[in-house]
C-alpha cells in the first residue's frame, strides 16, 4: 500500500519563542526550525510500516515556501520514497491545509495518510480530522499503536480516561501521539541518498482551492509572567506556609 | 444568537468540564442547548437539563453514538448546526477527535483550546505551548470553537432546561470499537483534582510513585506526572501534564523531581499555588513555585506524608 505523510516545518521544539515587540506574531528570524516533532513520528512509522512488508511507498508532501524542502529531505533520508512541495508564501489555516491535502489525496490515492496530531507552533490540532472529513475517511487520532489487518486498520488511541482502540475501513487516517514510536536518526549515507530521491514542486494556486484566511490574528502578546516566590527551609516551614498564608490545605 | 454546546460524558455522568464550556458560551452570550449523544444516556440528559443557562438539552441515544466515534458524531452535530451561530466542544480528547471534522464538513476554520472570550467572533488562545497568547477573530459565518477547561470558571447546575429527543441516527458505517483499557482510579480526575501531586524523571522509577500515594491520599490529590517520566516508562500517558498532555489548574499543584521544561509548565503554571520539591537549586521549576522546597525528595516525601 501507498502511505501519504505531510509534515510541516516549523520552530524547533528546543527553542524557546520571543513575541515581536508591536505583538504582531512570534519572531521567527534566525531561529532554527525542524519537522514538526509529531510529524518525525508520522514518517516513523511510515518507515516501520515499509519495513514490515505492509507498506510499499511512502510519499512525503509539505506546504509552505522553499524552505519547507530542508524537512522533506529529512523525511527522505529518514526513508520516504519521494516528496512533493506545495508551494506557498502564505501561513495557511488548517482548513485550508486540509483542502489542498485532500488534493493530493485524489491525486495519489494512498490507502493510509499519518500525520502528527498538532503542529507545536499553532497548537490546532485539526489538520488531519479534517483531511478525514474532506475525503470521507475514518479517524484513528492520537495514536500511540497502528496495526493494519486485511483491509481495515486498528487503531489505538491515547484518551482522556485511558486507551481506546478503534478499527477502521481502509483508506484511513492516523494521527500520532508520543509514543507511537522513537523516530531514528538519519544516517549519513541516508542523508547524502536523500538528495537524489524525487521532489516535485507544485504551485499552491494551481490546485484549484480557494485559500482565502478563515481567520485573523488580532494581536498576539506574552503570557503573565509568574513571579517565583519563596525558598522555604524545611518541611515544616512548607506545611505551615500552606496552611496558614495560602490556605490551600486545612 | 445561539449556541450548541456538546456535552462530554460517559454515558453515565456529565463531565464537569462541560459546565466550564457552558460558562464560555455565556461569555459569548445567546440561547445556549447542550447535545448529549450516547447510548443509554438519560440520567446524563437528565444532569445536563440541571445546567445553569441552558434552555434546551437535546439527547441523541442511539448505540450508533455510544463511544462517541467521530465520523458518526460529527454527521449528528453537522446536520444540528444549520440553526447555530456557535458550536462548542470541550478541548478533551473527544472534542478535539470529532470537532474539526464538524468544522470542515461546515467548511469553516476551527478555533482551538480558547482560554478567553473577546467577543462573538474573536477568542483567546495560546499558541508555543503556551510560550505565547494569540488573540484570533473568525472570519466564518459559524464558528466552530474548542474550549480549554482551565480558562473558565463552571456555572451552577440548579437550572432546568427542557429536553429534547433526537430521532436522528448518523451511522457513518466506517470505523467501529474494538475496546477500551480504562486506568482505574479511586483518586480524583487529574483535570477535575483541587490538588495535584506530579513527579517527574527524579522519582527514578514507577515504583517509586507510590511515595506520592500516601500524601495524595492525605490530601485528596490526583496524581500526574511529567513527559520526562512518561517517556522513560515510569507511568502510563494519561497521568502526562504538559503541552502534550493534560492541561490542569488545580488550587494547588506540587511537582516532585520535575526540572520544569517548558512543555510541563505549559500544562500547570496557571496553578493557584505551586510547589516545587527538587534537589537541583537552579531547576527551572522554582522560578514558577511560590514555596519551593530544596531536598532529596526521598527524604523529602516521607517526612511531608508525616506531618499533613
Amino acid at each position: 500500500m501507498k502511505i501519504l505523510v505531510p509534515i510541516k516545518r516549523v520552530i524547533d521544539y528546543n527553542v524557546k519563542v520571543r513575541v515581536k515587540p508591536d505583538n504582531s506574531n512570534v519572531d521567527l528570524a534566525n531561529v532554527k526550525m525542524s519537522i514538526n516533532p509529531f510529524c518525525e513520528i508520522a514518517v516513523e512509522e511510515a518507515v516501520r510500516l515499509k519495513e514490515a512488508g505492509t507498506a510499499t511507498e511512502i510519499v512525503a508532501v509539505s506546504i509552505g515556501n522553499k524552505s519547507c524542502q530542508e524537512q522533506l529531505r529529512t523525511a527522505l533520508a529518514l526513508g520516504a520514497d519521494r516528496a512533493i512541495q506545495i508551494d506557498t508564501e502564505e501561513n495557511l489555516d488548517s482548513l485550508n491545509v486540509a483542502k489542498l491535502l485532500q488534493k493530493v489525496v485524489e491525486e495519489e490515492q494512498p490507502q493510509l495518510v499519518i500525520l502528527g496530531k498538532q503542529s507545536i507552533d499553532s497548537d490546532n490540532n485539526q489538520t488531519g480530522q479534517m483531511l478525514a472529513a474532506l475525503t470521507g475517511m475514518p479517524q484513528g487520532t492520537f495514536a500511540s499503536n497502528v496495526g493494519v489487518e486485511g483491509d481495515k486498520v486498528n487503531v489505538t488511541r491515547e484518551v482522556d480516561a485511558g486507551l481506546q482502540t478503534v478499527a477502521l475501513n481502509l483508506p484511513a487516517i492516523v494521527t500520532t501521539d508520543l509514543r507511537l514510536n522513537e523516530p531514528r536518526y538519519a544516517k549519513l549515507p541516508d542523508i547524502m541518498k536523500a538528495k537524489r530521491k524525487p521532489l516535485d514542486v507544485k504551485a499552491a494556486a494551481d490546485f484549484g482551492v480557494n485559500l482565502d484566511a478563515r481567520t485573523t490574528v488580532v494581536k498576539v502578546t506574552p503570557p503573565a509572567e509568574r513571579q517565583a516566590g519563596i525558598i522555604v527551609e524545611s518541611i515544616d516551614q512548607l506545611v505551615d506556609k500552606l496552611k496558614n498564608e495560602a490556605k490551600v490545605i486545612s | 444568537m445561539s449556541i450548541l454546546v456538546f456535552a462530554e460524558h460517559d454515558n453515565s455522568s456529565l463531565k464537569a468540564d462541560t459546565l466550564k464550556t457552558v460558562a464560555a458560551a455565556q461569555a459569548i452570550g445567546g440561547d445556549i442547548h447542550l447535545l448529549v449523544a450516547g447510548s443509554n444516556c438519560a440520567n446524563v440528559a437528565e444532569e445536563a437539563a440541571k445546567v445553569n443557562g441552558v434552555s434546551k438539552v437535546f439527547i441523541a441515544d442511539n448505540p450508533a453514538y455510544e463511544h462517541q466515534l467521530a465520523e458518526n458524531v460529527s454527521l449528528l452535530v453537522t446536520e444540528l448546526a444549520a440553526d447555530y451561530d456557535h458550536i462548542l466542544a470541550t478541548a478533551l480528547t473527544t472534542g478535539k477527535n470529532f470537532m474539526p471534522r464538524v468544522a470542515a464538513l461546515l467548511d469553516v476554520a476551527q478555533i482551538s483550546d480558547i482560554i478567553a472570550v473577546e467577543s462573538a467572533d474573536t477568542f483567546v488562545r495560546p499558541i508555543y505551548a503556551g510560550n505565547a497568547i494569540a488573540t484570533v477573530q473568525s472570519l466564518d459565518s459559524k464558528k466552530v470553537v474548542t474550549v480549554r477547561p482551565t480558562g473558565f470558571d463552571a456555572v451552577a447546575t440548579d437550572g432546568n432546561a427542557e429536553i429534547v429527543s433526537l430521532d436522528t441516527v448518523k451511522d457513518a458505517g466506517i470505523s467501529s470499537h474494538v475496546s477500551d483499557e480504562i486506568s482505574e482510579s479511586e483518586r480524583p480526575d487529574l483535570g477535575a483534582a483541587s490538588v495535584v501531586i506530579s513527579g517527574g524523571r527524579g522519582m527514578q522509577n514507577g515504583d517509586n510513585f507510590k511515595l506520592l500515594e500516601g500524601i495524595a491520599d492525605k490530601l485528596g490529590a490526583a496524581i500526574g506526572a511529567s513527559r520526562a517520566a512518561v517517556d522513560a516508562g515510569f507511568v502510563p500517558n494519561d497521568m502526562q501534564v504538559g503541552q502534550t498532555g493534560k492541561i490542569v489548574a488545580p488550587d494547588l499543584y506540587i511537582a516532585v523531581g520535575i526540572s520544569g521544561a517548558i512543555q510541563h509548565l505549559a500544562g500547570m503554571k496557571d496553578s493557584k499555588i505551586i510547589v516545587a520539591i527538587n534537589k537541583d537549586p537552579e531547576a527551572p521549576i522554582f522560578q514558577v513555585a511560590d514555596y519551593g522546597l530544596v531536598a532529596d525528595l526521598f527524604d523529602a516525601l516521607p517526612e511531608l506524608e508525616s506531618k499533613l
